[in-house]
């Protein structure tokens, strides 16, 4: 099955992006990322930018309505997320649990659905 | 000193109990500060200072004392105990573990359990929590929903997960139980055929996860909690306190049971509130009457109880211990503590045994005024008909006794 796994993390509760700590952990999730690839699970995964730099689109009677910043102020905020195939969901917590960023952040496991073959 | 024997059933207890009392007693005790009763005081804190020991004891064994026919006795495993092995009953077990996986919620896991481990029906499961049968239908098929969408296993987790895993397990057995034992609404008390599936279900688990003790420690809890139903309601359907019960009603295969399998927990050596709790039913189950229950070492379980479970709930069940071990002015002393630490969530002026047993203690005092207060107040806070009944008859006990 397939889930993603979204990486939450507040920012008043986390390492200072440009700090050492963060530098520290980095290559952490490089080697985590690593070993998700090596066991045949990783499908993708990327890191975003903070929500300071996010763009908020709606189109409402015609209009494209663009604003500054997230779509929900929420006090954690999503940083990235991985695409991975795993057999269950005990698996995909495994995962989920073993993020260098799991001490003081979250990760929110969602199966993707699958939708019926449009062939 | 003999009075000290017989309630702890344990003559070095008593001794070094009665010894510690004494010394304090040269060491506090003056011209001008000599207590009313000396005798009465040396009794109180000699109980006091045999809570502390057995408080002390490193295992359930020794916490119980000599007082329980010795649990070691028992032989392991237990002829009626473990099945052998079987691929139907390991699918059970899978089972049971995806039906109360953390990732359902507890309502959902309790509702699927029912209907999918003891094939309970929609309708019977909506009965046994009163809820209308469209919504436990939407429940059931929530939870079977998020089961296949989220890849929910079935099968038992390996042995990194299994305890954590298993302690979701263990409490949905537990709330089920305690759902059919003591019914939160409703006429009749006790609904059977809830605490009848607790109980399979409890000893299943533990017949076949035979290292976790926990899981055995419930199993005996049940057992020994179930043993006392026919005891629990009066032809009436009326609620008795265990104080008044028949105790010739209570189930004596039922508590053996529950005492062997509690056995089997304690040699595993790996102590947890369900087995801590069991050890306080096994006391109560031994004890001839309730005023030759074993109230000291009782207290001393819950005080262990605690540090597994610092509830308001499990300090409720200590400070009720305490009024029959030392009085119901050290009851009300320990309550009065309780509510002052609680004040602040607010919890327990709203939970109706604080109230029930606050009244009860001042009954016991013979403040008849203040006990009807405390009754009223826990009689508005009762939805159970069978409590409310009860309550009226002690309110009715109140003003005649004024």
């Amino acid at each position: 099955m397939r889930y993603m796994l979204l990486i939450y993390t507040d920012p008043n509760n986390r390492p200072d992006p440009g700090g050492p700590e963060a530098a520290a952990e980095m290559p952490r999730w490089f080697a985590y990322t690593e070993e998700l690839q090596r066991s045949g699970a990783l499908l993708g995964g990327e890191p975003l930018h903070d929500v300071a730099d996010a763009t908020t689109v709606r189109v409402r009677g015609g209009e494209t309505i663009t604003t500054d910043g997230p779509f929900a102020e929420t006090k954690e905020t999503l940083g990235g997320y991985y695409m991975i195939d795993v057999d269950t969901l005990d698996e995909a917590i495994d995962w989920a649990a073993k993020m260098p960023h799991i001490d003081y952040g979250t990760v929110e496991v969602r199966p993707i659905m699958e939708l019926p073959d449009q062939g | 000193m003999a009075t000290l024997v017989r309630e702890f059933g344990d003559i070095d207890l008593a001794e070094d109990a009665t010894q510690q009392a004494f010394t304090e007693a040269a060491a506090t005790w003056g011209s001008t500060t000599t207590p009313m009763s000396p005798g009465a005081w040396l009794m109180t804190t000699a109980r006091r200072r045999a809570i502390d020991t057995i408080r002390r004891r490193s295992n359930l064994r020794d916490k119980l004392g000599s007082a329980v026919p010795p649990l070691e006795a028992v032989d392991v495993p237990l002829d009626d105990g473990r099945p052998e092995p079987n691929q139907l009953l390991d699918d059970q077990l899978a089972l049971i573990f995806g039906c109360c996986h953390p990732a359902l919620n507890q309502d959902a896991q309790i509702a699927i359990t029912l209907r999918s481990v003891c094939g309970l029906s929609t309708r019977q499961i909506a009965a046994a929590f009163l809820v209308p049968e469209a919504t436990m239908a939407k429940r059931l098929v929530r939870a079977k929903n998020k089961i296949r969408n989220a890849g929910i296993p079935f099968t038992v987790p390996d042995r990194s997960r299994l305890t954590e895993r298993l302690d979701s397990v263990l409490a949905v057995i537990y709330l089920i139980y305690t759902e059919g034992h003591s019914a939160t609404e409703g006429p009749a008390l006790i609904r059977g055929g809830l605490c009848d599936e607790a109980r399979w279900l409890a000893d299943l688990v533990a017949d076949l996860l035979p290292n976790q003790a926990e899981a055995w420690g419930l199993s005996a809890l049940i057992n020994m909690t179930d043993a006392r139903r026919a005891a629990r309601t009066d032809p009436d359907g009326h609620v008795v306190l265990m104080a008044d019960q028949d105790r010739t009603l209570w189930d004596r295969d039922l508590i053996e049971a529950g005492r062997r399998r509690l056995a089997h927990a304690d040699q595993l050596d790996d102590p947890g509130p369900y087995q801590t709790q069991a050890a306080v039913s096994l006391l109560h189950a031994i004890a001839p009457s309730d005023a030759e229950t074993r109230w000291v070492a009782i207290v001393a379980l819950y005080d262990h109880l605690l540090e597994f479970e610092p509830t308001p709930i499990v300090a409720l069940n200590r400070a009720a211990a305490v009024s029959k071990a030392l009085g119901p002015e050290a009851g009300l002393a320990a309550l009065d503590e309780l509510r002052a630490a609680a004040d602040a969530s607010g919890e327990l002026d709203s939970y109706r045994y604080f109230h029930a047993a606050r009244a009860d203690m001042l009954l016991r005092l013979g403040d008849h005024r203040q006990a009807a207060a405390a009754y009223r107040r826990a009689l508005d806070l009762t939805a159970n008909e069978s409590e409310r009944g009860f309550i009226e008859g002690r309110l009715a006990l109140c003003r005649d006794l004024s």
